[in-house]
């Protein structure tokens, strides 16, 4: 299949309801304004997707979600260890808590958990109600860990059919902070190739 | 003396070969499998940064061996003997095969590190291949460099230390 300029436009706004909603769903949660970035679609070898968040060694908060029903892949929800402590004190209302230590107190994991599933369930039921789509996505999984090894797993899947995957990135912040690396959210949307098919006809582009 | 030793880097999915003083690296190991295979006497190294069990999984109408298991092994010690070394001294150390997200599934995808890690000792084995050290299995993510002068495999991990195999 060809990727259209038009076909990008899809993917990207794709990004853009999913992100927006997120950010919503966020700003609740926080009581804060929470901005977003312009999604970004690329395609892209498997080893520029392991450094996608800077170097695939860069230690990260991660949720992963398997995607099942009309539209597959793997959903990332990633944030810098600093934004997510950040995120997580304020939920909880410890401002001792911290990622870094070990082992990680169960109250902080369990709420990270609990926000990588809000944030990527908004996400997810906007794409769904936006292309008229099922999805299910599965109970989210966490990891603190390199980047690299946490991406790795949405490409095990993919790899079996191609050398190089299409992400649909999509970066939330905090108003306050600006937007900058460090302080971002990312969102990794990894469609299967098959799913693309899917999205495009429901969309009405072939 | 100044050394100009070069880390050569190889991406997921991809191999190397490398000689003394040169080292070789491959960072973000997840559920894939790092496979170093070298000849002491020689000393060089190479490595292959394995994503799945075996090629009959594969579906591209392209092949990349060094995706696979299989394919993978074969193809270092391929490239390996083009280089100089002898297939008869070739030693191994493993590295990787974690599995990341802890899901109560029978997805396939979630057991693939198990999987990958027995593809490769299978393969291993069918060369006659030794394995002198594995850091296998776990859930820990692991960034590995070998040293062809030393035939040290390093380690390093987020959550579990680093360690020299």
């Amino acid at each position: 299949m060809k990727i259209s300029t038009m076909h990008l436009d899809i993917l990207k706004e794709i990004g853009n309801i999913g992100a927006a909603h997120a950010a919503t769903s966020l700003s609740g949660l926080l009581g804060k304004k929470i901005d977003m970035r312009v999604p970004n679609v690329e395609m892209v070898s498997f080893t520029d997707m392991m450094e996608l968040a800077g170097s695939s060694e860069k230690v990260v908060v991660g949720i992963y979600l398997r995607i099942e029903g009309d539209v597959e892949g793997s959903m990332f929800f990633v944030l810098p260890i600093e934004q997510a402590n950040r995120f997580i004190r304020r939920l909880i209302h410890d401002e001792q808590f911290d990622f870094s230590n070990n082992p990680v107190s169960e109250i902080g994991l369990s709420a990270m958990q609990e926000l990588g599933n809000i944030l990527s369930g908004s996400y997810l039921s906007a794409l769904s109600d936006f292309t008229g789509l099922k999805i299910y996505p599965s109970v989210p999984g966490l990891s603190v860990d390199m980047f690299g090894a946490i991406v790795s797993i949405g490409l095990i899947e993919i790899s079996q059919v191609s050398d190089s995957v299409i992400v649909i990135n999509t970066s939330i912040f905090e108003d306050e902070l600006g937007d900058f690396e460090e302080v971002q959210g990312s969102f990794f949307l990894l469609p299967s190739p098959d799913s693309f098919i899917t999205l495009f006809r429901t969309l009405g582009v072939d | 003396m100044l050394s100009t030793n070069t880390v050569v880097k190889v991406g997921i999915a991809q191999m190397d070969v490398v000689k003394t003083p040169n080292t070789i690296r491959t960072s973000g190991l997840g559920s894939c499998v790092g496979v170093v295979l070298y000849d002491e006497t020689k000393k060089i190294a190479g490595l292959v940064h394995i994503m799945l069990p075996d090629s009959s999984l594969g579906k591209t109408s392209t092949l990349n061996a060094a995706k696979f298991a299989d394919t993978g092994i074969e193809a270092l010690i391929e490239k390996l003997k083009m280089e100089g070394a002898q297939q008869y001294r070739l030693k191994a150390k493993i590295a990787g095969g974690a599995q990341m997200f802890q899901f109560t599934t029978d997805n396939d995808t979630m057991r693939i590190g198990p999987r990958n890690v027995e593809a490769v000792k299978n393969e291993l084995k069918k060369y006659g291949i030794p394995i002198v050290a594995e850091n296998t299995g776990g859930n820990s993510g692991r960034t590995i460099e070998f040293n062809p002068e030393t035939s040290l495999l390093n380690i390093r991990t987020v959550n579990a230390g680093v360690c020299d195999i």
